[in-house]
């Protein structure tokens, strides 16, 4: 079996709440291989965008190990850990958050840019990035000429531009009807059929889910089960 | 739906063989409803005795079936009826649930667990059949049934919600 890219390993998260201790993960264990589409379902509360933020390194677990290819980020420097959180993973949430004064290329340059990448590289990659999301041209639209499922396309682009292969997904159909949702989730599912890319996507709506190789079901924390895509052939 | 009305719908763009209804209705069915042409025959021979269809030969021998006036009726009325199944609906899902709660509301959140899981892999597969299926009816079947599957799921979702609250697990 292919080593993961993701690994969580017997993770608790509490969180102060007040004077009460709030468990959002308890026990929880799970491997995700290099080009997986996961999905993460379960109620509101159930730890489902806590586990987002550990794979991102955005939240540092309470017990537990978090792996990313099999690097310990409990054993990396705030630096490393940055650098993690720049070069590999991008997010997707429900509110796109483009900037709304820069064109759709500006808005998928700008983190390479912070990044150190030079202007002309991170236009280069910004480019192949919203052609491989499909975006129409031209790509120096501002967020408010494009749809929804447009807008939508430009925060994966974001996402997914540059070396990034893991993609962080928060409800990101959350803003869209249907048909739009069906697309984006498409989308994402060629991502990692095509190039690789490792999607962790939490969703409510079992339609979109059901576009992952594999659902995983939280409740309170835990994972109550999971289930896997047919293996289809030809 | 009876074959009866589908072959009865296929007839109103007009005349048609036997071999023919029975590809048509296979494709305008998204291949859900694999026919024999015998049962095509043998329907097409009761539509006959009912004065729904008539039956000409053509040369060659070849049968060919056409609506009458009491066919275009019939087919009328079907359009019009409702399309539903009489209350209560009793499906598998629905009361292999309510029976657990009922006997062992414990064992109820396991049993709306399992259940959902491998619905949820039905809806995988029908998931993948909409992407792989260029074809229109076939792909609308899989629509029809992931669409069911949410609406199961969502009431699986409410049954466990429900049995939480009251405290049964």
């Amino acid at each position: 079996m292919t080593d993961p890219i993701l690994r969580f390993t017997d993770i608790v998260k509490t969180f102060r709440q007040g004077p009460e201790e709030v468990r959002a993960i308890a026990d929880l264990s799970l491997d995700v291989a290099p080009g997986e589409l996961v999905a993460i379902m379960g109620p509101s509360g159930c730890g489902k965008s806590t586990l987002l933020h550990l794979a991102g390194a955005l939240e540092e677990p309470t017990a537990g190990h978090v792996l990313v290819d099999g690097v310990d980020l409990g054993g990396m420097s705030h630096k490393e850990r940055s650098q993690l959180r720049r070069r590999r993973v991008g997010y997707v949430f429900q509110r796109l958050n483009l900037l709304p004064s820069l064109t759709a290329l500006e808005n998928v340059m700008l983190p390479l840019e912070l990044d150190g990448t030079s202007t002309g590289e991170a236009r280069r990659m910004a480019s192949e990035a919203l052609d491989r999301v499909e975006l129409p041209k031209p790509h120096d639209r501002h967020p408010d000429e494009l749809s929804g499922g447009q807008q939508q396309r430009v925060a994966i682009a974001r996402a997914i531009a540059g070396s990034r292969d893991i993609v962080l997904a928060d409800e990101p159909t959350g803003a869209l009807d249907i048909a739009s949702g069906d697309r984006i989730v498409d989308l994402l599912a060629q991502l990692c059929a095509e190039r690789g890319t490792t999607i962790l996507l939490v969703t409510h709506e079992p339609r979109f889910a059901s576009w992952a190789d594999r659902v995983v079901f939280l409740r309170d924390g835990r994972i109550v089960d999971e289930s896997r895509a047919p293996v289809t052939i030809g | 739906m009876s074959v009866r009305d589908g072959l009865l719908a296929l007839l109103h763009r007009g005349p048609r063989h036997g071999y023919q209804l029975k590809s048509e209705f296979e494709a305008a069915t998204g291949k859900v409803w694999p026919l024999n042409v015998g049962q095509v025959y043998t329907t097409l021979d009761r539509l006959e005795r009912d004065g729904l269809v008539v039956m000409a030969e053509r040369d060659g021998g070849q049968k060919e079936f056409s609506l009458t006036a009491d066919g275009r009726e019939a087919l009328g009325r079907w359009w019009d009826a409702q399309a539903a199944d009489a209350p209560p609906p009793r499906d598998e899902l629905l009361l292999k649930v309510l029976v657990a709660i009922e006997v062992d509301p414990a064992r109820a959140v396991d049993v709306i667990t399992s259940q959902r899981t491998a619905l949820f892999e039905r809806l995988q597969g029908f998931r993948r059949a909409t992407r792989t299926n260029g074809d229109l009816a076939a792909s609308l079947v899989a629509e029809a049934l992931i669409a069911r599957a949410e609406a199961d799921l969502r009431w699986l979702d409410s049954c466990e919600d429900r049995l939480r609250a009251e405290g049964a697990t």
